[in-house]
Order: C-alpha cells, then structure tokens, then sequence
C-alpha cells in the first residue's frame, strides 16, 4: 500500500504520542505540563530537531547530550524522570550560526530526555532519547 | 558558594571574517542540586549558577538558563560567527547573586 505524506504524517504524530503515554507516568506528567507550558498547548512535530545522548551512561551525575536545532529560537531540555525535570533553556542569538550546544547533565535513573524547539515560524519540534543509567546521579 | 568559582574558556586567537569557530567553557562550580542530604538528614540547600550568556562586540550568541540538573562543572559547547575583531564576553550568574565574568579577544585578518 502507498501512504501519501498527509498519512505517514499522520502515523507518525500517533506513534510518538504513543511513547509520550507509555514511559514513566508519575514523572512524564510534571513533564507533559512543562512542555505544554513552554509551547502554550501547541503540538510538537518532528523535523530537523535532533537530541544526541548516549544509550546507555554509567554514571548518571555527568550525562554528555548534544542539541543540534537548526531554525531554533530557543530549546528546552527536559528530563521526565528527575525530581525537578527541568534541565536547562538554551536561546540562540543573532552571532550563533549551528544553533548547536554541547553540555553534561545529571539524570536520577533510566529516563527519557526530551528536547523542545521553538522554531523562528513560532511552531514547535519536540526530540526524545531514552538513556540508561547504571549509577543515579541523585545523590540520594 | 563563591569560593573556588573559576571559568575557563576557550576561544581561537584569530579567524577570517564571517568564520564560525567554536567555543568550548566551564566553570568550576559544585552546582549544589537541593535534592542532596547531610549526614545528619537535612537537605542541603540549593547553590547553582543559573544562568550563562555570551555576547560578542554586545550582539548575543547564547543564553541558557540552567537549572538543578546540570552537571557539577557546567560545561557548553557551542559555536558562533566572528564578523570583526572584537572580545566574547561571558557571563554566569550565581544563586547568591556573585556574577562571574571572563572575556576573549579573537582578531579578525
């Protein structure tokens, strides 16, 4: 069968809501809120967004994760199971040509992380990486 | 915490008009989360740099809010345009109100 875009469109808008449901409910709530409150309630697509971590990180206090977003105005990561699931707003300037940024967070245990991008049209692209994490970085 | 706070960043001497280079920064800074406890129980308060901006020649290459979930040590990696000479500024803002600055002068030729 061929699917015409406006279908695969379609198919994959339901299959990231899907994994938006399933994952880790109690934290991917607070989560939910907070990217709705950074997009006011509009839909995050896919698109050129991209959110690089690593699979599988031993140490959870020093996560290396890499945001490329080209046409961005701002990107907010987010990380659905840490206490505070904020992780950090990153807003390029005028002198910032990739609209890339590379830094280390911390994750409390095996999550997904979630970057949201403001694009220069005012839509929104959402990225999402599940990282496993062997020791918390809590300190709990 | 104000003590031991130093930033390092690293910038080319130079670049050709219009160039990208990339920028690499970090500041020691224990980025005390609020989530972690004493030995006798008691939560040890928050203590994080919340914010970092870079300008070049006034006009903004970056801004970042950081909250509790960024590691000890924040480091970024980022790149930005170089359209004369002139000087990256850096600026981070502490919780207890310290700002702590550092500059880098790159020639354009």
């Amino acid at each position: 069968m061929q699917l015409t875009r406006r279908q695969s469109l379609a198919i994959g808008a339901s299959a990231i809501a899907a994994l938006g449901l399933s994952g880790l409910p109690a934290f991917a709530s607070a989560t939910d809120d907070l990217i709705n409150e950074f997009t006011g309630g509009a839909e995050a697509g896919a698109g050129e967004l991209s959110l690089t971590a690593p699979e599988i990180a031993e140490n959870g206090n020093t996560v290396p994760i890499e945001i490329s977003a080209p046409g961005a105005v701002a990107v907010a990561i987010f990380a659905d199971g840490n206490p505070t699931p904020p992780v950090a707003t990153v807003t390029f300037g005028p002198l910032n040509p990739t609209h890339a940024v590379s830094t280390r967070i911390r994750l409390a245990k095996t999550q997904n992380v979630v970057a949201v991008a403001q694009m220069e049209d005012g839509s929104f692209q959402m990225a999402k990486s599940e990282v496993k994490v062997t020791i918390g970085g809590c300190g709990g | 915490m104000a003590s031991g706070v130093k930033p390092r960043v690293k910038v080319p001497k130079s670049a050709s008009a219009g160039e990208t280079v990339t920028i690499k920064t970090l500041i020691s800074h224990k980025m005390e989360s609020g989530q972690r406890k004493d030995g006798d129980g008691n939560v040890i308060p928050r203590s994080i740099i919340n914010r970092f901006v870079v300008d070049f020649n006034g006009q903004n290459v970056i801004d970042v809010k950081l909250e509790p979930a960024i590691s000890t040590n924040p480091y970024f990696q980022f790149d930005a345009t170089v359209p004369e000479s002139g000087a990256f500024a850096f600026t981070w803002y502490d919780d207890d109100g310290s700002v702590y600055e550092d500059k880098s002068e790159i020639s354009v030729g």
